[in-house]
């Protein structure tokens, strides 16, 4: 950094942006660990990911554009490191044959004798583990979809954006995505039924 | 009854889109038209929007509070 006498102003500048990234960047930690948590394996690898992200983003905060959506810019960080990491290496498995429709899961749920008549309460026959595991089992493709989106929050084009592929894409593996989800729920209902 | 009519079955496609308020308003008059006299479809967006709540609420874990000190300390010290 062979800068000729920077100025005093421009210094104190620099460290102030630098300071409120920084600020700002940290208080969004709880959603960029949420999304994390999910996009990775295991916990010990979301713990991973967000703290190299957190290194690469301090880093490189110039990058990053004043007013436009840091959660968005640092879960970008994340899922590039993410993929650098190799785990992209899973093939999407075939599709077929999968979600016979959108409304399996109701059915397959209340088909049962003494299923709760009111659909809020239909949701509480699936367990914190059953919907866990099943979003686990999710191809990481349509996985990716549906944690920014659906649990993250992000629109389509956040995460058409973050993930570097069309919003068509992202509209496509959600569905797809949500619908093999419900298939993995009916799945786990079914096995603790047998 | 009446689920494998069209009306069913298209209001099954655009359950979905509906729920994340991507539909043209045509659509979306449409859709509540359609609901407003059918219950059997009516139950199933209700599931689903229960459902869409309760995983995120089920998949949503704190993160620890370890993790929150290790970020806070990867700042760039000024010097």
């Amino acid at each position: 950094m062979a800068e000729a006498q920077p100025d005093a102003t421009r210094i104190a500048a620099d460290a102030r942006d630098r300071i409120r990234f920084e600020e700002e960047a940290l208080g969004l930690s709880d959603q960029v660990y949420r999304v994390a948590r999910h996009l990775a394996g295991s916990r010990e690898e979301a713990d991973d990911l967000v703290q190299e992200t957190y290194t690469r983003a301090f880093r490189s905060w110039r990058s990053y554009t004043p007013g436009t959506n840091l959660r968005a810019w640092l879960l970008r960080i994340l899922t590039n490191l993410n993929i650098d990491r190799g785990r992209r290496a899973q093939r999407t498995p075939p599709m077929q044959g999968l979600e016979a429709n959108d409304y399996f899961l109701y059915d397959r749920l209340t088909e049962s004798d003494g299923a709760p008549s009111d659909e809020e309460r239909v949701v509480e026959r699936l367990s914190q583990d059953d919907i866990v595991a099943a979003l686990a089992s999710v191809p990481h493709d349509f996985r990716d979809v549906i944690v920014l989106v659906d649990i993250g929050d992000f629109s389509y084009q956040d995460a058409a954006q973050i993930l570097d592929i069309p919003i068509g894409t992202v509209m496509s593996r959600l569905h797809r995505g949500r619908r093999v989800l419900k298939r993995e729920l009916a799945e786990s209902v079914l096995e603790e039924g047998s | 009854m009446g689920h494998h009519d069209d009306p069913c079955a298209h209001c099954e496609e655009m359950m979905q889109p509906y729920l994340d308020h991507i539909l043209s308003e045509e659509e979306m008059r449409e859709a509540e038209h359609h609901l407003d006299e059918c219950e059997w479809c009516r139950k199933r967006y209700r599931f689903e929007q229960s459902l869409r709540v309760y995983v995120r609420t089920a998949v949503s874990e704190p993160m620890p509070a370890e993790l929150k000190k290790k970020l806070a300390a990867l700042r760039i010290p000024l010097n």
